[in-house]
């Protein structure tokens, strides 16, 4: 089994694109190789300016909640999710959109982060990619 | 041979890995990587990262919360 981590990135929620890019992060810090295929509410922090726009997936509370956490994040020194993407795209992470979402979204190419996309494609890319994988996740 | 610093004091996780692995890439064979910091599980976990990118451990030492690792690549 080779050395790589293959993650869906189906929710949008800031705390769960975290989990994600922290793993993620984890994994090229420890030389192993990433992809993540990022499908349906996940494909929306791909939007030009998207990253940090999820919602907090619990205690949401229309925004207070996130403020709240973030204000607690700030103060423990987390990095921001655009400081975790470049540094998954330095350490060669790469990234995939799902096709399919794009259509349903009415997305276009030029409607995403298009520099940090490696790939566009449908299941298949996802299954070539974690069928080698020996970490794959769904978050 | 050349040393190369990474100040990662105040940083949490995974900042600290991630920021030894970009030295890590940057390096030449035969530099050393001398990390200094004060999160917790990045003392174990760097360690761990440098076995795993089959480099070696030269030193790990701790004052005052703060600790410094050195590895070899």
């Amino acid at each position: 089994m080779a050395d790589k981590t293959t993650i869906i990135v189906q929710s949008g929620d800031m705390d769960k694109l975290y989990s994600a890019l922290i793993v993620s992060n984890g994994s090229l810090a420890m030389g192993m190789e990433v992809s993540l295929y990022f499908t349906f509410w996940g494909l929306l922090r791909l939007k030009k300016g998207g990253l940090e726009k999820g919602p907090l997936s619990k205690m949401h509370f229309l925004g207070l909640g996130k403020k709240m956490m973030l204000g607690r994040m700030k103060k423990n020194n987390v990095a921001s999710l655009e400081r975790l993407m470049a540094d998954f795209k330095e350490l060669g992470g790469k990234i995939i959109a799902c096709e399919m979402t794009m259509d349903i979204m009415g997305l276009k190419r030029e409607d995403l982060i298009e520099d940090i996309i490696d790939d566009y494609g449908a299941v298949g890319t996802y299954i070539q990619e974690a069928r080698h994988s020996a970490i794959t996740l769904f978050i | 041979m050349a040393e190369i610093y990474v100040d990662v004091r105040g940083e949490t996780c995974p900042v600290p890995l991630v920021e030894m692995r970009k030295a890590v890439r940057k390096a030449q064979p035969g530099d050393v990587i001398e990390i200094t910091g004060n999160n917790a599980a990045s003392k174990k976990e760097i360690p761990m990262a440098a076995d795993a990118l089959s480099l070696a451990v030269i030193s790990i030492e701790e004052q005052d919360s703060t600790w410094t690792i050195k590895i070899q690549k």
